[in-house]
């Protein structure tokens, strides 16, 4: 080989080890699952949904309360992976269809669900529970999030079809039960019991409660009460958004999806 | 089908043939290559022409419309989601078209490999895109649509304008590299099940950026770019890019391509310095056509500039069956 050849072909090794070295750089954190995020609704089992996941957005496109975001090079997984970060964006079912799971190109959101209920993006967890205004026996009163929040919800009562910003639509709460007033399962068990279920259609009416308040022993007379998840938690993460307090006190832990088999 | 197995084989890497045996030349090839040069003022004619265009650089009229139209697309796919006038939904890795899925070949080879399951929508996703830039010349997806192009483009001409100073010199890599990354590419989705390669694909990242928004992952791309303008001319998209060979393979027997003229050549090799991919211009050179009419190969991007470039027309765009289109 001439001198020059040779030049040319170790560089082409180098570029070689180069890319192939970077693109194995970024695969490293998804190798060592370092960060778990909460995934849109209909995720496969983690390692699966990585895989399948082309990155390509639709889900987050379809989703009226913008909950779904694409992971960024610093975000320690995938690059144009899709997560949820329920805090400041939870999902919280108001486009009624599953839309980002209809919009899925590949699978990685799985086609195999149609309902709310039958989503499973991880469970809530009560974390801090003395600091929780109900465990104290205090009501809520003004913006959950206060003035500056931008996140949003669906007040049926307000408008069927479009989210608000939550700070448009104020409590004035004698005990906080925010969490349960605002889950989207409660309130689609509230609407099947009332005989109107989400659009006329029964089979949106899920089987099991998913958050509770239950009542606490207390000396001093005051109405205390510990929120409780239930079975029927499906880890939306409304619960979590909603709370008023800093820093919130249930979070999603995603880590407990059961993660969709199909 | 000699000439399609060699277009494969240049697509892969493979140096182009050098000058045929003697005795394989045709006897109207060694005729025409005899006459074309009688007409000697029609060749003072050409080099006049060519001396006024070093002089008066002409706008590439062509290469603005492929910009226009590139620009449109990934516009398209931007206004659909900011404006909502839904389109074209999605990235350029996946979309949909008024509903209709489409899926970049590389982009579902990938996850078809680390998933090993394939949904139905994504097969259609890619039959369709398959046929569509099988119709359309496979690699015109890179010229016409692929938003890395055009910034590699620009910096060409960064490149281009330094070397001319002196001040930076091209590094040729071997063109087998690409043929390697996009087996290695296919074996880590197959290995790790997770898509290795769209982590550093600037395709991926421009079009999602331009969409949903700026993040860290375009330096990675502003790292490309100053590659290549200091150190390696469009190194990612001759060397590296295992989308561009992907859509080269579906582009080798498409019916739409540059095809080049022999009779009309002078040779001048204008068209081998604004080319992407020179190697597929071999044939221009003088002695080295195997026919009157020569298809360019398939790792051509149909980008046009050289049917631009040529000062006697003697390379046109050709859809098989429909004539002459330019």
């Amino acid at each position: 080989m001439r001198p020059q050849e040779r030049r040319k072909f170790l560089r082409s090794i180098a570029l070689g080890i180069g890319l192939v070295g970077t693109s194995l750089l970024g695969f490293i954190p998804v190798l060592g699952g370092w960060v778990r995020r909460l995934r849109p609704p209909g995720a496969l089992q983690e390692k699966r949904f990585l895989a399948a996941c082309i990155k390509c957005g639709q889900c987050v496109q379809v989703c009226p309360v913008e909950a779904i975001k694409l992971a960024d090079l610093d975000d320690g997984f995938g690059v144009g992976v899709p997560y949820i970060e329920a805090r400041a964006q939870a999902c919280d079912f108001s486009c009624d269809g599953l839309q980002c799971v209809l919009a899925c190109p590949t699978g990685a959101l799985t086609h195999e669900l149609n309902y709310s209920h039958e989503t499973d993006m991880g469970i809530a967890k009560v974390v801090s529970p003395a600091t929780c205004l109900a465990v104290q026996g205090k009501g809520f009163k003004g913006q959950a999030r206060g003035a500056d929040f931008t996140g949003t919800l669906r007040y049926d009562a307000v408008d069927r079809w479009n989210p608000i910003p939550v700070r448009d639509h104020p409590y004035d709460l004698e005990l906080c039960d925010l969490c349960v007033r605002q889950c989207p399962i409660e309130i689609r068990i509230a609407q099947c019991d009332a005989g109107t279920p989400p659009s006329g259609d029964e089979r949106q009416c899920p089987p099991q409660h998913a958050i509770e308040l239950q009542p606490m022993a207390d000396e001093n007379g005051v109405n205390r009460m510990l929120p409780v998840i239930l079975d029927g938690c499906v880890g939306c993460g409304v619960c979590e958004m909603i709370c008023p307090v800093e820093p919130t006190v249930i979070v999603i832990d995603s880590s407990e999806s059961r993660g969709m088999s199909a | 089908m000699s000439q399609f197995i060699d277009s494969l084989a240049e697509l892969l890497g493979r140096e182009p043939r050098k000058k045929p045996h003697p005795d394989d030349i045709m006897p109207e090839i060694v005729a025409i290559h005899r006459d074309k040069h009688e007409d000697k003022s029609r060749i003072e004619k050409i080099k006049m022409e060519m001396a006024h265009k070093a002089q008066h650089a002409a706008p590439e009229k062509l290469r603005r419309k492929r910009w226009a139209v590139l620009i449109l697309v990934n516009l398209l796919f931007v206004l659909s989601f900011q404006l909502d006038i839904q389109m074209l939904e999605g990235a350029l890795t996946a979309s949909r078209f008024v509903g209709f899925h489409l899926a970049d070949l590389n982009s579902a080879l990938q996850v078809m490999l680390a998933y090993k399951h394939v949904v139905i929508n994504l097969l259609i996703g890619t039959v369709t895109v398959f046929i569509g830039w099988w119709l359309l010349g496979g690699r015109t997806f890179c010229s016409w649509v692929c938003p890395y192009h055009l910034l590699a483009e620009w910096a060409e001409i960064i490149h281009e304008k330094l070397a001319k100073k002196r001040l930076v010199k091209d590094h040729p890599f071997d063109r087998r590299a690409r043929t390697w990354f996009w087996l290695i590419f296919v074996v880590l989705a197959l290995v790790t099940g997770y898509t290795v390669f769209e982590t550093i694909s600037p395709t991926g990242i421009l079009s999602r950026a331009l969409i949903y928004g700026p993040g860290l992952a375009l330096l990675w791309v502003l790292l490309l770019l100053l590659f290549e303008i200091f150190y390696s001319r469009r190194a990612w998209c001759r060397y590296a890019c295992p989308i561009g060979l992907t859509y080269g393979v579906v582009g080798a027997l498409s019916p739409f391509k540059v095809q080049y003229h022999l009779e009309s050549c002078f040779h001048e090799g204008e068209c081998r310095k604004v080319c992407l991919v020179p190697h597929v211009l071999n044939t221009v050179i003088k002695g080295r056509a195997r026919g009157q009419d020569v298809d360019i190969g398939a790792d051509c991007t149909r980008c046009g500039r050289c049917v631009e470039a040529c000062p006697t027309s003697s390379l046109t765009y050709k859809f098989k069956g429909l004539g002459d289109l330019l």
